[in-house]
């Protein structure tokens, strides 16, 4: 154990070698790669979304349906699970806080910060991408595998129109729904946690600090970011399936990359939604 | 007057279709006329399919010009190439079946997509492909449960639904039993003659096999595919690789 100790030692104050420095330009050139990858499959298809708007509406209507069900309806359930822990956890973890300082009045404000700003349009995403995202990789990932975009290409069929954008719309409206149920989940059950828990709060002031601590603002934000978390989780799960040839094996490689980019990609946004927040 | 000409190939250099830089078959020189019917045959490996591919307009030349219909498909191969696309019909060797859609969504999808049609509104006509192709009972089945000879038969059901004018067939008859390669030889041959479910208009059709022998006296032209060269035997068919093989033995 000593020596090992003592190797591991050694190693941290080695000068970094050379096979590291390449190692991490391999990734950061992969990522930028990505990126620009990612970036060209987003504009392709909205460029698609935009030319194609009318075509074939009564193949791709019920696509969108089926995408919307599979990506909203379907996960209202868990949602809802979500939303009532959500809403015990937050004011399991404030209200004893809030006493402490006396500060009991400000329950909605910090129920409207922490779950109408920040967590449930992030926790939404996180449940769709789990839950559609990871299967919208597998799928097209073996469609592309198997040949089938090629299939589409023969019978002259936009494989962007017909597999990525009713995804994109599915996901996006499906997370932009959860994430209004989600949210009206945590403000219910938070209250009903901190009625159990005795808080001298009555409805009318709780929701009345709700419409209070809410603006405007709000309101743009959450759309903007619900119905983006969307399009993006779509667009990252759709190209890492589709933009490049794959083979049966290393589906579940695309999947696992596709699954930790969008994260990435979420949390950047919603930073960036942050500091938008921040300046409106 | 000589007929229409379909697709011309000038000194071509066919692509893999895995590896869109490597060469697999050279300096092509072909020309198919309408209402013309080729059988390319080769041995595994030998760039039938990658042929086909780039004839379909799914992989592009690396050398040389391809027109089709009078357009150079080195140059045109986004959305300018669709109407000409929607003329040919590919089916291909393993089948390539959508899997999360049944037979019958997978025969109706490009006439729907093309024609803007909801799904009774295609009924007929689909009942008439899946009829004629003898497909009927396996419509409301997905493809992973259609046995190979039937989902092959499915992939051409689905490539006529356009009523193409031309027909590329990839190896159909690769691991079909006996009944199904006769069944695809003869509704081939009807086809090209002018099939009743293509409203009786003769079809161009240019289909890739691994073995001549089915494709005998159905009044094909032959060419085949040997050492990355094209050659064109006219109505003769070249023989097989083990009738080679048998003559041979029988000359020593």
């Amino acid at each position: 154990m000593p020596e090992i100790t003592q190797r591991r030692s050694l190693l941290w104050r080695a000068p970094l070698p050379r096979s590291y420095v390449d190692f991490v330009g391999l990734k950061v050139l992969r990522f930028i790669l990505t990126i620009q990858g990612l970036g060209a499959f987003a504009l392709i298809t909205l460029a698609v979304m935009i030319t194609k708007f009318g075509t074939s509406r009564r193949v791709t209507m019920p696509m969108i349906r089926a995408h919307l069900a599979r990506s909203g309806v379907r996960l209202f359930a868990m949602t809802m699970f979500v939303s009532v822990a959500l809403g015990l956890i937050i004011i399991g973890q404030t209200v004893s806080l809030l006493e402490r300082v006396n500060a009991d009045q400000f329950l909605g404000t910090v129920m409207v910060s922490v779950v109408v700003r920040e967590l449930g349009p992030l926790l939404t995403a996180l449940i769709v991408l789990s839950r559609t995202g990871a299967a919208n990789v597998i799928e097209l990932g073996t469609a592309r595998a198997l040949g089938e975009v090629e299939a589409l290409e023969a019978l002259g069929i936009d494989p962007i129109h017909y597999l990525v954008v009713p995804r994109v719309i599915g996901m996006a409206l499906g997370i932009f729904s959860l994430t209004i149920y989600l949210i009206i989940g945590a403000l219910l059950s938070g209250y009903m946690w901190a009625f159990l828990q005795d808080v001298p709060l009555t409805p009318g002031e709780y929701f009345s600090q709700l419409t209070r601590s809410l603006n405007v603002t709000d309101f743009v934000v959450l759309a903007s970011k619900s119905l983006l978390f969307g399009a993006t989780i779509a667009v990252v799960t759709c190209y890492h399936g589709l933009a490049q040839p794959l083979r049966l094996e290393e589906v579940s490689g695309a999947t696992v990359r596709a699954v930790a980019q969008s994260v990435i990609f979420c949390m950047l946004l919603d930073a960036l939604f942050i500091v938008i927040y921040l300046v409106a | 007057m000589s007929a229409e000409i379909i697709f011309q190939l000038t000194d071509v250099t066919v692509p893999s279709r895995r590896d869109a830089e490597r060469a697999v078959v050279e300096a092509v020189n072909w020309e198919v006329h309408k209402g013309e019917f080729w059988i390319v045959g080769g041995l595994q490996g030998s760039g039938k399919s990658d042929l086909v591919f780039m004839l379909a307009g799914l992989t592009k030349p690396l050398k040389g010009r391809y027109e089709l219909f009078g357009q150079d498909m080195g140059e045109h191969f986004g959305d300018e190439f669709l109407p000409n696309r929607l003329r040919t019909g590919m089916v291909f060797d393993d089948s390539r079946l959508f899997s999360g859609l049944t037979i019958a969504e997978n025969v109706s999808l490009p006439v729907r997509y093309h024609q803007n049609l909801a799904v009774e509104e295609s009924a007929s006509w689909l009942t008439a492909l899946l009829k004629e192709t003898e497909i009927v009972e396996f419509a409301d089945d997905m493809p992973s449960s259609v046995p190979r000879n039937w989902r092959v038969r499915i992939a051409l059901a689905r490539a006529l639904a356009l009523r193409p004018e031309v027909l590329f067939v990839e190896n159909a008859l690769r691991g079909v039993d006996t009944r199904h390669a006769a069944w695809w030889v003869a509704f081939i041959k009807k086809l090209w003659a002018g099939h009743p479910l293509m409203a009786g208009k003769p079809m161009t059709i240019v289909a890739s096999t691994d073995e001549f022998r089915p494709w005998r006296n159905c009044g094909a032209q032959f060419a085949e595919l040997e050492g990355r060269k094209f050659l064109t035997h006219g109505e003769t068919a070249p023989a097989d690789d083990e009738e080679h093989m048998m003559t041979a033995g029988e000359e020593t």
